[in-house]
């Protein structure tokens, strides 16, 4: 435990050595102004609304699997391997999951007992669902960050080195961090010391978290560097701005800080550290940043046309919540001409063919590459056999509007349902694949994203309660598919960002161990009152178009934090070191105490 | 099976029970709750059957409808839904009254159903999830909910819906603050907040004169 202080960690702490880029020692000396801080963000849990767990049916030679899992393809040959059958045996189903945001990628050891118990009791479906508190004890959580930072800039404000200490704790596994990505995006940086340690404690081990590793880098990084400004005693945008040409997309990030602070009234609301005006109220405004991969995964996808005329679209993926499903229907209904209503997608079911987990913001880009394909090979299979009919090359045919037709001469054609009827009893099945390499140089997907956002908070000096008034984001992921689920996706991020922010913090019994606030009442999620205005701004531009489509699940969880954290020393005048910034922890930093 | 309940009744006479010993307190004492004399009162009245602590047969007025189940008197509403009466639109989350994604509507009244005895629940109208759509439409806070994309995962949102229901129903024609105000009680670990919003705002448009009781 003290897992916040290195000093006390003692044994259970195992250094990663050191990274240096430069001459870390010889910027120090010359740097014209230094700052160094100390941050801290905590271990959260998943709390995943629909607890881990599965109904299995152990019956005879066959195993039927129900588990609420981010993985359905795969997670039947993990729990194979648990309870040593063939893994064609298992047929795992998944409809709909309430939540995992990272942490229901295996069967783990109560998807095996609940098997074995439904093999004990001679076949009966067996239902083992963890309870709450089990559920935030030991079914995932994101590792915490502990960090001292020294940072070394011009007085014109280029920032010129970045020496960081940082230990990270997820449980018993430890807490490793991608230190090399400090300062995070701002990462072309020539000088540079870091260091890590990974302190392993006597709690359940963590999983991935929504954007592994981001949002605790780009906590650290974003403010570093918001109070290195504010020792230069300059703007936030403008410093950000300053040294925009070492981030990792300087065009892109430009562009959208530019954005961002457009949106939330930079000019108007802005001031330097510490709001001056009267009254206990202080309102402040802060940076975030983010950046992804989200590359799709492998993901094969099989189509069949009837010939009554209805469309399957069938693949072993998953909808999160995500609108998977939606988004696989409108590829295919796009390809075919057709209404979403006029496809029937197959998802969630072993009997498919298989595709990815969910993880990693790689949904999108293998569901889409793999039905795309499936379609368009099943289309070309019945043009072929269209054309001698219509006497078009097939080539030469387009299917638009519920019909086939000569392209661009609607006089020649037919409907979909006369199209499909000369198949006579013979549907057509055709496969489609998403090969990464490939569908890159297609420029079907890509990967690689960038966003930022800023958030307007009010603090009442007399409390220490932090109001979230207002967060803008702006976000490129490339194509997008469907705008408002899209938008969906990064709202709802913003929200886990302030909830991350101002509230969420596993508290453990520095003596025995155990989870303290193992259910809702203490573990605290936002409400709908405590969250302000969001504002989303999807980054659809020509170019980004062109790069085909990036994964989005992931970013927009990532700079929330900072931009908060950002924002209340920004109004306050000085750091709380530590998220969540809870009135006790506002109130300790205006008056210079020092506390966990 | 009645013979086997007789005869458990008959040992639990006999025996040293909980109830023997809340009476051998006393009624003076002054904290008594009200419980207890209710206890006090059914011991008095044996023709009212006993409850429990086996199964006992209920019958619960859900959607309009009467449903008959058997269940324990320490069983929730909420898992006497989901585990009896096959009614899994409530969802049992934080299984304490504080997440709300067990919401139904029971005598006009939004509560967690999680917090309900089931044979509380006798006698009184109880409304969930699966009785809001009318064959061939949905109800329009279950509209406006798709309208806005007010869910991801799903799994908060049948106990959203039925608290916004029911907060439409007191109050018809809410503000925004209104509407962040009255459905302070549900969470939703995936964030869909905005959506949620705005379709409880399109929803009180559209409900406006021809509202579904």
């Amino acid at each position: 435990m003290h897992e916040h202080d290195l000093s006390k960690v003692g044994t259970r702490a195992k250094p990663a050595g050191e990274q240096v880029a430069g001459d870390p020692d010889k910027a120090f000396q010359e740097a014209e102004v230094t700052s160094e801080g100390e941050y801290g963000i905590p271990v959260i849990t998943h709390c995943c609304l629909e607890p881990h767990g599965q109904v299995v049916q152990w019956n005879g030679d066959k195993v039927e699997y129900w588990p609420s899992t981010q993985n359905v393809t795969q997670v039947g040959n993990d729990l194979a391997k648990l309870i040593e059958v063939p893994a064609n045996q298992i047929h795992t189903h998944m409809d709909y999951m309430g939540g995992g945001f990272g942490s229901k990628f295996p069967p783990d050891l109560w998807g095996a007992e609940a098997a074995q118990l439904s093999k004990m009791s001679g076949g009966r479906p067996v239902k083992l669902f963890l309870d709450r508190a089990t559920e935030l004890t030991i079914a995932g959580n994101r590792p915490s960050v502990f960090a001292k930072v020294k940072t070394g800039a011009k007085k014109d404000g280029t920032i010129t080195v970045w020496q960081s200490q940082t230990w990270a704790t997820g449980g018993y596994t430890g807490g490793n961090l991608n230190v090399s990505l400090f300062p995070y995006v701002f990462n072309k940086l020539e000088n540079k010391r870091l260091n890590h340690t990974a302190v392993s404690i006597n709690a359940g081990s963590a999983r991935a978290w929504r954007a592994p590793n981001h949002p605790q880098l780009s906590f650290v990084t974003c403010s570093a560097l918001e109070d290195l400004a504010a020792k230069l005693n300059m703007d936030a945008l403008a410093f950000f701005l300053k040294n925009i040409e070492i981030t990792t997309r300087p065009q892109v990030y430009k562009a959208q800080l530019e954005k961002a602070a457009e949106m939330i009234e930079w000019k108007k609301y802005a001031h330097l550290r510490s709001d001056t005006t009267k009254g206990p109220v202080k309102r402040g405004l802060g940076i975030g940043v983010n950046t992804w991969g989200g590359l799709g995964h492998d993901s094969q996808c099989r189509v069949t046309i009837h010939p009554d005329g209805s469309v399957d679209v069938d693949l072993c993926s998953q909808d999160l919540g995500t609108a998977t499903r939606t988004m696989i229907a409108m590829v295919a209904a796009e390809t075919f001409g057709l209404t979403i209503n006029q496809v029937k997608v197959g998802i969630g079911d072993t009997q498919f063919p298989p595709s990815g987990g969910s993880g990693g913001s790689t949904t999108i880009g293998g569901v889409t590459v793999s039905t795309r394909k499936a379609t368009v090979n099943a289309l070309g299979k019945l043009f072929d056999l269209l054309s001698p009919v219509m006497g078009v090359p097939a080539d030469g045919l387009e299917a638009v509007d519920g019909r086939i037709q000569q392209k661009g001469n609607p006089s020649k054609s037919m409907t979909w349902q006369q199209a499909c009827a000369k198949m006579g009893t013979q549907s057509i099945s055709e496969m489609g694949q998403n090969k990464q390499a490939e569908a890159v140089k297609e420029g079907l997907i890509n990967q690689g994203t960038s966003g930022v956002q800023m958030a307007d908070v009010s603090v009442d000096t007399d409390t220490g309660i932090v109001k979230m008034n207002r967060m803008v984001a702006v976000q490129d992921c490339g194509l997008v598919v469907n705008p408002k689920t899209a938008e969906s996706q990064v709202f709802g991020a913003c929200i886990m960002s302030c909830c991350a922010a101002l509230m969420e913090e596993r508290i453990m019994d520095q003596q025995t161990g155990r989870v303290l606030n193992p259910d809702m009442e203490f573990y605290k999620l936002a409400g709908i009152s405590d969250i302000g205005e969001i504002i989303v701004h999807m980054d659809i531009t020509p170019e980004h178009d062109a790069r085909g489509i990036i994964g989005l699940g992931e970013p927009p969880a990532v700079g929330g934090v900072a931009a908060i954290s950002n924002a209340v020393a920004n109004a306050i005048g000085v750091r709380v070191p530590m998220v969540p910034l809870t009135p006790n922890r506002v109130l300790a930093a205006l008056s210079q105490r020092r506390i966990g | 099976m009645s013979s086997t309940k007789d005869e458990i009744r008959k040992k639990r006479k006999s025996a040293f029970s909980r109830r023997g010993f809340l009476k051998g307190l006393g009624a003076g004492t002054g904290v008594l709750s009200t419980g207890v004399l209710a206890e006090q009162e059914t011991d008095a009245a044996p023709a009212t059957p006993v409850q429990g602590p086996g199964a006992v047969a209920i019958t619960l007025d859900i959607n309009g409808r009467p449903h008959k189940v058997n269940v324990e008197p320490r069983t929730t509403l909420c898992d006497t839904l989901r585990n009896h009466l096959d009614l899994t639109g409530a969802k049992r989350v934080c299984d304490r009254g504080t997440c709300g994604a067990c919401t139904v509507i029971i005598g006009g009244k939004v509560m967690y159903s999680c917090t309900v005895l089931a044979i509380e629940a006798q006698g009184k109208k109880i409304q969930t999830i699966e009785g809001l759509a009318q064959p061939g439409k949905l109800h329009p806070v279950s509209q406006a909910f798709w309208d806005n994309d007010a869910q991801q995962c799903g799994y908060c949102t049948p106990g959203f819906v039925m608290a916004a229901k029911g907060f439409l129903d007191h109050h018809p024609n809410p503000t925004y603050e209104e509407v962040k105000k009255g459905l302070g009680g549900n969470l939703c670990r995936c964030g869909t907040y905005v959506g949620v919003r705005k379709a409880v705002l399109q929803a009180a448009k559209e409900m406006q004169g021809g509202r579904n009781a």
